[in-house]
């Protein structure tokens, strides 16, 4: 079955009376259960891609469809609501809230559904402890090194317990050691979990992790 | 509630901006309040005065004088059980010109009677003489019946001034120009405290020989009637008595009097809440600037919480929640502060009000005001906060 279907989808941005075209009428299917990696040059339409998918941007024209979900067709509150329970995304710059804690930065996406606080607490305990982070619960982002705050970031994006995973050059902003750690924690949530990933990377070494690789060049799958 | 953590973490965001903004809705609901409760003190000034009391005063203006011939013809007015006349003095302590407070010269007979159940005398010097008072007099003031140059004071002025029992106390005269000297025979405390206990009262009779030359003029005579229900066929009564004299007078009710004394302060109520308008106007442009400021450094991550799924609505009332924590908190602690700093002071603007009030109303209205202008200068950021597009605000921080 497929966790993502992104069928003949055009993205053509505005810029004063100029249309950039980013997306060229892109197919791509990505099975329930699998990692992808994205790559390709600068500009060719990666993140763009990744927005589609996770429904924070809409195409011109095409159909992204997510699980059983035709996202393009849902209106926005539905669409915030969809995608705090369908999306977990993960940031190049980890993207923490630096005045909360790694355990309340966890628990955000927790506040939007009604669950009571100490579960809200119990469950992201559970996420911080999954990434290795049980430790660290009461830190802030500024006291965490950058890997921590990337296994923050993930932690974060599966508490809700998502069935698709988006990172956008997850391991950009991290030295080797800290970058393999994460790839090695994004490994084991695809396998152990079974979470979907679609991870956008320039690192060769980093697609390596993924079941299989697609190179986006001009707004166009190449492989 | 559960997004309550969120908003006051981002409130500790930047503590120094957080706290300068909050002393300023602070002091803004401070002076609010303040020049608020002058207009509440003023009010109680009217509503202290009785309404089945008359007074009749000149008709032209209250600096006018009436003759003491009128007494007797007003007494004889069927309904009137007593009458008692007053003068203004306008005093000035000789050693300190800012040193200011109400004095009045007062009937010997009828004045001190007449309020007798506004007031009770806590303290009284010790008579010389028979101790005999007039009729209907507190037995209490024979010390000062006894003594031409006595004088009543109220129990704060006596306290500010640290004045003792039985001593001399000397007032340069304005109107009546000399050096007065005056002893303290007795000290009153106001039942109502809205009747003040900043005036001071000695005998018509000592200004009336000494400073008029024994002309006997009144400043205005006060009426205490048989039956209120007659007060107003009496004041008609009074008025045509005096209507084709060289000075007519008109007569009200003391609480038209008090209302129509402080209508004398012309505009300055309506000045004071203009004053009050402009400083809470000036609260709103502060709060929204912080707002603005503290929304634009959050583009980021605004967009990340619109990512992980909240919403455009959630996010704009957690933007307002932050505006109104912040106006409402600094708004209960200046109006609260007013409330608890000002009345505490008893401050009585030299004796010419009673002491300083602020109404529960007006602490309320503050508080309500303070989240008016939470939401007014919340409104625009939370606005922009829920329109903000996740996709630019991303690429700016990525």
């Amino acid at each position: 079955m497929a966790a993502v279907q992104v069928r003949d989808v055009r993205k053509t941005y505005q810029r004063d009376q100029q249309a950039i075209p980013v997306l060229d009428g892109l197919t791509l299917t990505v099975a329930d259960g699998d990692f992808a990696a994205l790559m390709g040059p600068s500009g060719s339409g990666k993140t763009t891609l990744l927005n589609l998918i996770g429904g924070i941007d809409r195409p011109t024209s095409g159909s992204v469809v997510v699980g059983d979900q035709d996202i393009a067709k849902l209106k926005p509150k539905p669409l915030a609501k969809w995608r705090s329970r369908n999306i977990g995304f993960i940031f190049q710059l980890y993207n923490l809230i630096p005045v909360l804690s790694a355990q309340e930065n966890v628990e955000l996406p927790l506040l939007l559904v009604k669950m009571k606080p100490k579960e809200r607490k119990d469950r992201a305990r559970f996420a911080l402890d999954l990434v290795g982070l049980g430790d660290r619960v009461k830190h802030y982002p500024r006291q965490l090194s950058g890997g921590q705050e990337q296994r923050v970031a993930i932690a974060r994006a599966v508490v809700s317990d998502p069935s698709v995973l988006l990172a956008d050059e997850p391991t950009g902003d991290l030295d080797r050691k800290s970058a393999d750690e994460i790839l090695e924690l994004l490994g084991r949530l695809n396998k152990e979990f079974k979470k979907t990933i679609v991870m956008v990377t320039h690192d060769p070494h980093a697609a390596e992790r993924a079941n299989r690789v697609l190179h986006l060049e001009k707004g166009v799958l190449s492989s | 509630m559960k997004f309550a953590s969120l908003v006051l973490a981002n409130l500790g965001r930047n503590k120094v901006r957080t706290a300068l903004t909050l002393l300023s809705v602070v002091v803004a609901l401070f002076l609010f309040c303040t020049l608020r409760g002058v207009l509440d003190t003023l009010d109680s000034s009217i509503k202290v005065s009785s309404e089945t009391r008359l007074v009749s005063r000149n008709a032209i203006s209250l600096i006018f004088p009436l003759p003491l011939s009128y007494r007797d013809r007003i007494a004889a007015v069927p309904g009137v059980k007593s009458v008692g006349y007053a003068n203004w003095f306008g005093g000035r302590n000789p050693n300190d010109p800012g040193d200011f407070y109400a004095q009045f010269a007062v009937d010997d007979e009828n004045y001190l009677p007449i309020y007798a159940s506004d007031v009770e005398y806590t303290r009284a010097d010790r008579p010389q003489g028979s101790g005999a008072v007039p009729a209907g007099a507190d037995p209490k003031l024979a010390a000062f019946f006894e003594d031409r140059t006595g004088c009543v004071v109220g129990e704060k002025l006596m306290t500010d001034h640290k004045w003792k029992m039985g001593q001399t106390i000397h007032l340069a005269g304005t109107i009546f120009p000399g050096d007065w000297p005056f002893t303290i025979r007795a000290v009153y405390r106001a039942k109502n405290p809205a009747f003040g206990e900043q005036s001071m009262l000695f005998h018509w009779k000592y200004l009336n020989e000494k400073g008029m030359g024994g002309r006997g003029i009144v400043g205005w005579y006060v009426l205490e009637l048989a039956n209120p229900g007659q007060a107003g066929a009496i004041t008609k009564t009074v008025d045509a008595l005096f209507e084709n004299s060289a000075a007519s007078t008109h007569t009200e009710t003391e609480r038209a009097f008090q209302a129509g004394f402080v209508s004398m302060y012309g505009n300055v109520p309506f000045l004071i809440g203009l004053i009050g308008i402009a400083v809470v106007l000036s609260m709103l442009g502060v709060a929204a600037n912080t707002m603005m400021m503290a929304i634009r450094e959050r583009t980021g991550e605004l967009a990340v919480l619109k990512t992980l799924g909240f919403s455009d609505g959630t996010v704009f009332g957690i933007v307002l929640a932050e505006a109104l924590a912040l106006t409402g908190i600094g708004g209960t602690i200046g109006a609260l502060l007013a409330k608890f700093v000002i009345e505490g002071s008893r401050f009585t603007a030299m004796g010419f009000l009673p002491p300083m009030t602020v109404r529960w109303e007006t602490v309320i209205t503050g508080i309500l005001i303070a989240l008016l202008m939470g939401l007014v200068s919340g409104l625009v950021p939370a606005l922009r906060a829920s329109r903000l597009s996740v996709v630019d605000a991303l690429r700016r921080v990525e």
